[in-house]
């Protein structure tokens, strides 16, 4: 073989492993998609994606209305009132932190940074249980108040430091330029640094949206009422509620419970995978 | 005059003001309760009657009384050995298969970002629950090479179970680690083609020294998130059978929440937190010897 047929040759194995890992890291949530369409005796003893036998389309009414008097459309109101609130509170604290920590000197910085970042590493157990006893004695449980209010107060230092990174990458002289022409600091934030880092904020806005909407375990701990019951706990309980489970309707809500996080990825994905990349991680 | 020395130190420190919020919240829902947890474990404490002051009287029932400590203990420890080098391994060399530029390569990146962005919802348990059920996809699969059905969520093989679904997610990893390889200097690479040094060669000389903080920055967060992680096991194996998938954090909620031995779980997560920060100041003290950085940090 000569040196070109083998770099040829290369090139198709190289394309043959990337797609059958892709495969592999697809087919469940392809299958998810195929299965909500099949009959349920179709969903056990087979590997295929798509039906072959008829195609079911009540899977998703039934879904919809399954779970007793609540329905899907109460569960995904009460997604968005959490996660809306939540996710721009959360990209307006934490770009005001960063900006504070990325363009300022002030006393203590070096702490406050230290202790910010050190915070990635205290597992959320240890505050778990005070937090829970704080939100009880504020008298939030049993509303959205714990999954809202500490947004405001940007707790998520990943996405801190990651504003943080970004701000850095963005030369200084433009702020002195803005300064020379009067811009106040908030000004030179508002009018220079973002929209410079609108990809990092936008980043920083899909990560809390991804957390909060698929989050399953706070809302179990802080909601009661399942009047107020979010996507992920209604899928829940929409299999415990049933016995003799329809897993065609499971799968269907399934599929719709993860529909705008898929969706706002790929919408956002240029964005998103090379904000991470580039202001993620320099140092 | 005090109010005219606050509004100079205010001119002085504007950047205080930007991150008042964050440390409002870093005092009031981080500290606070970091203290309190601790003033918590050596209490007796179950949400109706004040604390009871116990000593190290829960440190010492764990230790000595609990039987569900130690077992729970090892089973995270297997699934963190399970999960934390197969993760990053796969999140590597993935990344260095990915590592070229081309729309087909950033086309992959986001087909493997995919399970990252859904791997703790509720409906990846699902999705989960039925594959490896007995009768499911994955025996469907395996059947078809004359492989035997297997009871993937039975006492033996459920911690392996859940564990596929954590490395299943292994894009975000890799998406630092190609961000990472982009970043090292082309000319390295040709002047070690120059020299005909052998790839491997390459590999360990260049490579994985340009990128060791990274992989100590993955190394470290996939272990403290590993030592943590429960949500598959309360989605999926509700911790059986036989408690073969009772991790850490779901004894932690078991006592706290369903038990409400509020002060004895405190002690417990201490437990758990000064097993992490062990681990981290190890990896910390040892990374200076494998850890190379171009640039000093300028913090």
């Amino acid at each position: 073989m000569t040196t070109r047929q083998k770099k040829h040759l290369w090139t198709a194995v190289h394309l043959l492993i990337c797609i059958l890992i892709g495969f592999v890291m697809a087919y469940p949530l392809l299958w998810m998609v195929g299965a909500a369409f099949k009959q349920n005796g179709e969903i056990y003893n087979n590997s295929h994606i798509f039906p072959r036998g008829e195609w079911v389309l009540t899977s998703w009414r039934d879904g919809w209305y399954g779970v007793g008097t609540l329905h899907f459309d109460t569960f995904i109101k009460n997604s968005i009132l959490v996660v809306v609130p939540n996710v721009l509170f959360t990209i307006l604290s934490c770009t005001l932190t960063a900006y504070g920590f990325a363009r300022f000197r002030f006393v203590g910085k070096k702490i406050f940074f230290m202790l910010m970042l050190s915070l990635l590493m205290l597992p959320n157990a240890v505050i778990q249980v005070p937090t829970y006893i704080l939100f009880r004695d504020f008298g939030w449980l049993n509303s959205y108040k714990p999954l809202i209010v500490p947004s405001l107060f940007a707790s998520s230092s990943f996405l801190i430091f990651m504003l943080v990174q970004f701000f850095r990458g963005i030369p200084k002289d433009l702020d002195e330029a803005a300064i020379i022409d009067g811009c106040s600091s908030m000004g030179i934030l508002v009018r220079i640094l973002v929209p410079l880092c609108l990809p990092a904020m936008v980043s920083a806005g899909l990560f809390q949206f991804l957390w909060t909407w698929n989050d399953y375990f706070h809302p179990m701990l802080y909601l009661n009422s399942t009047n107020l019951y979010t996507v992920s706990l209604g899928l829940r309980m929409s299999l415990d509620a049933t016995t003799g489970v329809q897993w065609n309707n499971i799968m269907a809500m399934s599929t719709l419970s993860i529909l705008p996080c898929v969706v706002l990825f790929f919408c956002l994905q240029k964005h998103f995978v090379e904000g991470i990349a580039a202001g993620g991680l320099k140092g | 005059m005090t109010q005219s020395k606050f509004r100079l130190f205010l001119r002085n420190n504007k950047g205080f003001l930007f991150i008042l919020p964050w440390l409002i919240g870093f005092l009031v829902f981080k500290m606070y309760p970091f203290f309190n947890s601790l003033y918590y474990s050596f209490t007796k404490y179950n949400l109706m009657k004040a604390p009871a002051w116990l000593g190290l009287d829960n440190y010492i029932r764990i230790f000595t009384k609990d039987k569900d400590f130690v077992p729970s203990l090892l089973v995270t420890l297997r699934y963190v050995i399970l999960v934390v080098p197969i993760k990053l391994l796969l999140a590597l060399l993935v990344a260095m298969l990915l590592n070229r530029t081309s729309w087909v390569m950033n086309f992959f990146r986001t087909i493997y970002y995919l399970p990252s962005i859904v791997g703790g919802s509720v409906a990846v348990a699902m999705i989960w629950r039925v594959l490896f059920s007995e009768t499911g996809v994955v025996n469907a699969f395996i059947g078809t090479f004359g492989i035997q059905a297997q009871t993937w969520l039975s006492p033996s093989l459920a911690l392996f179970t859940i564990s596929l679904l954590n490395i299943w997610t292994f894009g975000s990893t890799m998406v630092l680690f190609l961000a990472a390889l982009k970043g090292i200097p082309k000319d390295l690479y040709e002047a070690a083609a120059v020299d005909g040094v052998p790839r491997l060669t390459v590999f360990f000389r260049i490579t994985l020294p340009m990128i060791s903080s990274i992989i100590f920055f993955n190394l470290l967060m996939a272990l403290v998130n590993a030592f943590q992680e429960f949500n598959s096991a309360l989605l999926i194996t509700g911790g059986g059978p036989l408690k073969s998938t009772y991790l850490y954090g779901y004894m932690l909620y078991d006592n706290a929440f369903v038990s409400y031995k509020m002060g004895y779980a405190c002690a417990q997560s201490w437990i758990l937190f000064a097993i992490i920060l062990v681990l981290t100041i190890v990896i910390f003290k040892t990374s200076d010897k494998w850890t190379y950085y171009d640039d000093g940090g300028d913090f």
